[in-house]
């Protein structure tokens, strides 16, 4: 597996301890971190216009929207990527493969903003799909790739096997190759959704709402309050989510390769 | 046990297989016919396309050209899933599904073949005591927490689960240490005598094919038949220098693990006596015999001391004199066995039947002998 590593995605750094010890503590720090700066915020003498922006519903309904759009992007990267992955490993495919790898890489190179505006220009639609579509191309190439090299990793005796033994193709990927790539594919998916909760504070531009609502706000009144709250929102966000992706690689990956 | 399939005839021919791009083909026209119940090894050198045509059995590869039956149907116009469902595969690493239960690996096959559970778990455990494994302990284990001999064993398990009349081995005990592939041939060995299935088993192993098969196939490039034969016609009569190469040196040192004690004739001249003889007719006898040794024998005439003459002095009865008899043979052990009971003994080896009675006894000339009679015979 040498050879691929560079290629792969993995979270996974330092002892098992130490990664327990972040299982632990990364939602602590979230929790707090958020909770630290709602209450600077809000003992804060808040100004009207400020309060505009600064209210419990409000960020509880731009929190919502950003979760949702997550939500949106992770039900497309995951209904695109693993099954082109998928179908990019099978022998008859291994021509093209290069082809959507590199759109993918285009993808995630391209500016995330560019992206979607670009989109909004090409179909003039607005809302959370509007944004999520773009968005979910942008974060497609960690698990397309993740999905790739977690199938091309799998040691090719064990698939001989499995058709040796009787197995059909569809039935060797089902029961053979997809379980064996899943941890891959759960990592790739964690830096997806990383990137995803991210990259939504841009949903605002065309009317997705988010987080970004809150960032824009207090940008352009000018208010350091307004804005940090919203930033701080997102990272705790986007920490919560990456733990949870920590979560599924842990307890989600096939018990035989613990 | 319950039920088993034994093996049926395979046969191969004309089997070919090119590779587009490439000159020449892979195997050349491969004509063989497979005995039903036997141990057949493909053996030969790396690259000599004896995997291939293994492979080509239960069409992993598919033959360019040629026919194939097993058992009289032909195995190129079924399904290739079906058809393999029907031939157990084993193969080098054991290939175990790293993420399954040893349980679930076993049962792979009567799953596909759609057995109701019931008879799937109670056919995982029937399958794991006959590989000698405690289905108890080893049931829920996954592969990795399995030694290399024991994934291997598993691996035969998951091949036999659906009992199936043919059995592919690629090289199956290349990979583990040799104290282990030693265990793992006695055991395959054992299994086979219990099964008689059809088994076609791959190796470069030379000295693994004559413990193992009962026909040995020496291959040479293209999967070209240098020789198919037993192994002590092969042993005894290389056909050409290149099998002869294959051979190695000892050919005649493991031709003598081949052949019985039961094979060569023995000497049954020896004088014997019983406990109750008086040492003075022993000597006696002996003496007219015109030899020096005496074999004393207990009540149920098995071997118990040998007596010089020398020791037959006066006293009434043969009891505590003599010398044991050291290493024993049955007529079962190999003459190899015997060879070594010889050196140990410096002449003669005593030889016992199955309930453990004197028989005769075997000496260097009649292994000897042995060895040149079968040099003729396949000559």
């Amino acid at each position: 597996m040498s050879n691929v590593t560079d290629a792969v995605l993995t979270v996974s750094s330092g002892s098992r301890r130490a990664e327990l010890l972040r299982l632990f503590l990364q939602p602590i720090a979230a929790v707090v971190l958020v909770a630290a700066v709602l209450i600077w915020a809000f003992s804060q003498d808040l100004d009207a216009i400020e309060v505009v922006s600064l209210n419990r519903e409000t960020l509880l309904d731009s929190t919502w929207q950003h979760v949702l759009i997550t939500l949106a992007v992770t039900v497309l990267v995951v209904a695109v990527a693993i099954p082109l992955g998928v179908v990019l490993t099978r022998g008859w495919a291994r021509r093209i493969a290069p082809i959507f790898v590199g759109i993918a890489t285009i993808g995630q190179a391209a500016p995330a903003i560019g992206v979607v505006v670009l989109y909004f220009m090409w179909t003039e639609q607005e809302g959370l799909w509007a944004a999520a579509v773009p968005l979910a191309f942008v974060s497609l190439l960690p698990v397309l790739r993740n999905t790739m090299v977690g199938i091309q990793q799998i040691d090719p005796a064990l698939v001989d096997a499995g058709r040796g033994i009787g197995m059909s193709a569809f039935t060797v990927l089902r029961r053979v190759e997809l379980p064996l790539a899943v941890p891959l594919i759960l990592a790739g998916l964690r830096t997806s959704l990383v990137l995803a909760v991210g990259t939504a504070t841009l949903a605002l531009f065309v009317n997705g709402g988010g987080l970004g609502f809150v960032i824009d706000s207090g940008y352009k009144v000018a208010r350091t309050t307004v804005l940090l709250t919203g930033a701080t929102l997102a990272v705790g966000l986007a920490l919560m989510v990456d733990w949870l992706g920590a979560l599924a690689e842990r307890y989600l990956g096939p018990k035989g390769l613990r | 046990m319950p039920e088993q399939t034994s093996g049926v005839e395979i046969q191969l021919d004309g089997i070919t297989k090119r590779y587009p791009g490439q000159r020449d083909p892979a195997v050349d026209s491969f004509t063989m016919t497979i005995n039903p119940g036997e141990t057949t090894i493909f053996v030969g050198p790396s690259g000599c396309g004896k995997t291939t045509t293994m492979r080509m059995i239960n069409r992993l590869i598919e033959p360019t050209a040629g026919r194939i039956t097993i058992g009289g149907d032909d195995a190129l116009s079924l399904n290739a899933d079906t058809l393999r469902r029907r031939i157990g595969y084993a193969i080098q690493q054991a290939g175990l599904f790293p993420h399954l239960t040893v349980a679930q690996n076993v049962g792979v096959v009567p799953g596909l073949l759609k057995w109701d559970k019931k008879k799937i778990a109670d056919r995982v455990e029937e399958m794991l005591t006959l590989v000698g494994m405690d289905p108890g302990e080893f049931l829920d284990r996954f592969p990795r927490q399995l030694s290399g001999g024991q994934q291997q064993r598993v691996g035969v398990a998951r091949a036999l689960a659906a009992d199936p009349p043919v059995l592919l081995m690629d090289e199956p005990f290349g990979a583990v240490d040799p104290i282990t592939r030693g265990n793992l041939q006695d055991e395959l060995m054992r299994l086979q005598s219990e099964l008689r299935k059809t088994i076609v088993f791959v190796t470069h192993d030379f000295g693994e094919a004559v413990k193992l098969g009962d026909k040995i196939a020496v291959l040479g490039n293209q999967s070209r038949i240098l020789q198919y034969d037993t192994p002590e016609a092969i042993l005894a009569n290389p056909a050409d220098d290149t099998v002869a190469g294959f051979v190695g040196a000892g050919a005649s040192l493991k031709q003598l693990t081949l052949q019985r004690v039961r094979d060569v004739e023995l000497n049954t001249s020896v004088p014997t006596a019983t406990e109750d003889e008086t040492p003075a007719s022993v000597r006696q006898r002996i003496e007219a015999d015109g030899r020096t040794f005496a074999l004393v024998l207990d009540g149920q005439g098995r071997p118990l001391r040998w007596v010089h003459k020398r020791q037959l002095g006066g006293g009434d009865s043969l009891v505590g004199i003599g010398s044991p008899v050291g290493d024993l043979v049955t007529v079962q052990s190999t003459l190899q066995d015997a060879l070594e009971a010889i050196l140990q003994e410096g002449g003669d080896a005593v030889v016992t039947g199955s309930r453990g009675e004197y028989v005769g006894t075997v000496q260097l000339d009649a292994v000897v002998g042995r060895i040149r009679e079968l040099r003729e015979e396949h000559s």
